[in-house]
């Protein structure tokens, strides 16, 4: 017997689905959280993949915003169909009809911040127990150290000073009552891993992600979609441009980049030139330092 | 670019342990920064907070140092985990903080790595702090160890100091279970075989640390005896799969195949692999570390907690007195006859500890002996008594077959880890 090369890919598909497996053996109500970005649709598959031929033992959970590209909400009801999965929307205008939360006003105002109380509360009213997220650790520095099974108290919150030890692949789920968990099965993805996967397993992916004609206004360095829901600074004017997302999050807080990519390929050899990070168009991450370490401690995905 | 070659890459993880002192962040940011892993908005981040903190050079530390409390103290309290690629391999670094209360993360970064860089500073040799990364490496059974003799630069390029550390090293070490330990002299500050190979040292005829890191082999275990703990059983409901019963999990070790004899623990029973599936594809084969999913032959009571072997020796042992090496994590104390949740691969069962049979000085790796409880931090050798029989093969011949952890009925926190040894004479 000789020594088979696992590469990377499969290494990484093989960690993901070990994980997946342990939530549906750990946990009695987990959900996926899917936000229709590629992280999640990339998690939804490595559930499929980790349970088939039996159907995914979680459902889909989506916080909307209400701000939402059509495209993503389009992709998002024909996956659940596909798979015949239960698909959850919490609204977060409804936690706003319902004055749990603030809308932000001028012209940055996003309701990012206001998804928290939406998935806490979902989470309590449907009495999830694990919470399934597409976070790498790649992605900013704050998940750079964030556990894969990472614990939340009966308020939602992490603990960043006092996380439990996570060795080997030996997970521990245990908790009292009211407390959950957020599970990051591709943690140790990076981008670059996330769309060769893609690219290899040939997963279809929401529209937005490929180079577009879009109408757009740029605002401190970064292209924006002039979507209804964006209130317009009187010198900013809106153009049309060839555009895709490199990520996707609801419109008020995606930025676009000028592509010509229109395959994956091309969209990996501009990934693999670009020397900015996927979050440097994220316009969340760059109100603090540790923007996403404290959004992260009061229950944010 | 070429696409197919990036998909081809094999995965290393490698951890490095050590402070600032040592140049360990140096070193990482050298390897980040030469293999164009480190991007425009992180670096222009590091130069704001640097400047903000009044520091004139760039702190590459911050690159690491994620969270609040730390970038305000300045100390790296966690485990940070970097990645990197290059056009051979793909990278992941867990980076540990080498502060002496610290050892449980040195200890977690190593559980899963296959290589552990050690940083000596040049000018300081062999220091406690040496010996402490040491001995957490010779403990987790990491296969490779690269001693990095940093800051070349300030001894002039010496070989003699070179190799009067290496000789101190492999004396200091002659009694660890080191796997293969290998040396190189670097200085990360001004990159000299770090990604390329150095000029100034012209004696020294080895690859540069990456080059090593791109090239080492990796061991995977395929060529041990299949293992492969049951995690969860999938049944599917309706017409379309009516008996399907497949035993999903991944392979700690081995290799398995359509046809092959396995048994079963802990009931023992022997069945044939009826087939093996990676999701919709049924495979000819599967090996370590694939997570799949395996049908048998005959109906057997298996679940959760279950193992699957190769019915060929060696077995693993199956018992409910064993010899763990224990690292505890967390106060409060580990106390001798206190009940622990135990989880070891995917079984879980409840265990007493019966004795410490001595404690580790690590600094002086003397054994303490008459010890009555452990702090954390503690590393010491136990007998553990479980309720359930433990199906387990030696830590030092499997990762996965031979570590367990202790959980706090309590708090359900993890408070220790262990690693199952045999007994000795």
């Amino acid at each position: 017997m000789s020594n088979n090369i696992i590469t990377h890919l499969q290494e990484l598909e093989a960690e993901s689905i070990y994980i997946l497996r342990e939530v549906a053996a750990q946990f009695e109500k987990p959900v996926i959280l899917f936000s229709g970005g590629k992280d999640s649709i990339v998690i939804t598959y490595l559930a499929y993949k980790a349970f088939f031929p039996a159907k995914l033992p979680f459902p889909l959970l989506h916080i909307d915003t209400g701000h939402n590209f059509q495209e993503t909400l389009d992709y998002r009801d024909a996956l659940v169909k596909k798979l015949g999965a239960q698909l959850i929307v919490g609204s977060v205008q409804a936690s706003i009809d319902a004055g749990r939360v603030k809308e932000e006003t001028g012209y940055n105002a996003s309701r990012n911040m206001l998804q928290t109380t939406t998935l806490l509360d979902t989470i309590e009213q449907y009495k999830f127990d694990a919470a399934i997220g597409g976070a790498r650790r790649d992605e900013e520095k704050a998940r750079a150290k964030e556990r894969i099974f990472s614990h939340r108290d009966e308020f939602g919150q992490w603990n960043p000073k006092d996380q439990r030890p996570e060795l080997w692949n030996i997970f521990n789920a245990k908790k009292d009552m009211g407390e959950h968990f957020r599970v990051f099965p591709i943690s140790n993805w990076t981008e670059m891993d996330v769309w060769q996967y893609i690219y290899q397993e040939q997963i279809e992916l929401p529209s937005l992600y490929y180079t577009h004609k879009r109408r757009v206004f740029q605002r401190d360095g970064q292209w924006l979609a002039a979507e209804p829901c964006m209130k317009l600074k009187p010198t900013e004017t809106v153009v049309e441009k060839e555009v895709r997302c490199r990520t996707i999050g609801d419109i008020t807080c995606t930025g676009l980049t000028l592509s010509k990519a229109h395959t994956l390929e091309e969209i990996i050899a501009e990934i693999a030139a670009t020397r900015v990070t996927e979050r440097g168009g994220r316009s969340d991450d760059k109100r603090s330092e540790t923007a996403m370490e404290d959004r992260k401690k009061a229950g944010y995905f | 670019m070429n696409t197919e070659g990036y998909l081809d890459m094999e995965l290393l993880r490698f951890t490095t342990a050590g402070s600032v002192d040592d140049g360990k962040s140096t070193l990482i940011g050298r390897l980040l920064y030469d293999s164009k892993s480190i991007f425009e908005d992180q670096l222009e981040a590091v130069e704001e907070a640097s400047r903000s903190r009044g520091n004139d050079e760039v702190n590459l530390a911050l690159l690491t140092d994620g969270l609040r409390a730390e970038r305000e103290q300045g100390i790296t309290i966690d485990v940070a985990y970097r990645y990197f690629a290059t056009p051979k391999r793909k990278f992941i670094i867990a980076d540990t903080p080498g502060h002496v209360q610290y050892t449980r993360n040195m200890v977690t970064g190593a559980s899963t790595a296959d290589l552990a860089i050690i940083l000596v500073d040049a000018r300081h040799g062999i220091m406690e702090q040496t010996i402490r990364h040491s001995y957490v490496a010779s403990l987790l059974r990491i296969p490779q160890v690269v001693v990095c003799v940093n800051k070349m630069d300030l001894v002039d390029f010496a070989q003699s100091t070179f190799d009067k550390i290496c000789e101190d090293y492999r004396q200091m070490s002659a009694h660890l279970d080191l796997g293969q330990v290998t040396f190189v002299p670097i200085s990360a500050k001004l990159g000299d075989n770090v990604v390329n190979p150095s000029t100034n040292m012209p004696w020294y005829t080895g690859p540069a640390l990456l080059t090593y890191l791109e090239t080492v082999p990796l061991h995977r275990q395929q060529t041990q005896p299949f293992r492969m703990p049951v995690q969860y059983v999938i049944r599917p409901i309706g017409d379309r799969y009516p008996d399907f019963r497949g035993y999903a999990g991944r392979l700690a070790c081995g290799q398995v195949r359509k046809g092959d004899s396995v048994r079963v623990y802990p009931s023992g029973m022997s069945s044939r692999v009826k087939s093996v599936w990676l999701a919709d594809r049924e495979l000819s084969e599967a090996v370590a570390p694939q997570s799949v999913t395996i049908c048998l032959e005959d109906e057997i009571d298996i679940s959760r907690g279950s193992v699957l072997v190769a019915d060929a020796l060696p077995l693993p042992m199956e018992e409910q007195l064993i010899n763990v090496e224990v690292c505890w994590f967390m106060s409060p104390v580990l106390q001798p006859g206190k009940k622990y949740i135990v989880r070891h691969a995917t079984a879980e069962t409840q265990a007493v500890v019966k004795d410490i049979v001595y404690k580790i000085d690590i600094s002086t790796q003397q054994r303490v002996s008459g010890v009555d409880h452990l702090e954390m931090n503690d590393i010491a050798r136990v007998r553990l008594k479980t309720a359930q029989p433990v199906v387990f093969d030696y830590y030092k011949d499997n990762r996965t077959m031979g570590s367990l952890i202790f959980i706090d009925p309590g708090t359900n926190n993890t408070v220790g880890v262990g690693m199952i040894v045999p007994a000795e004479d």
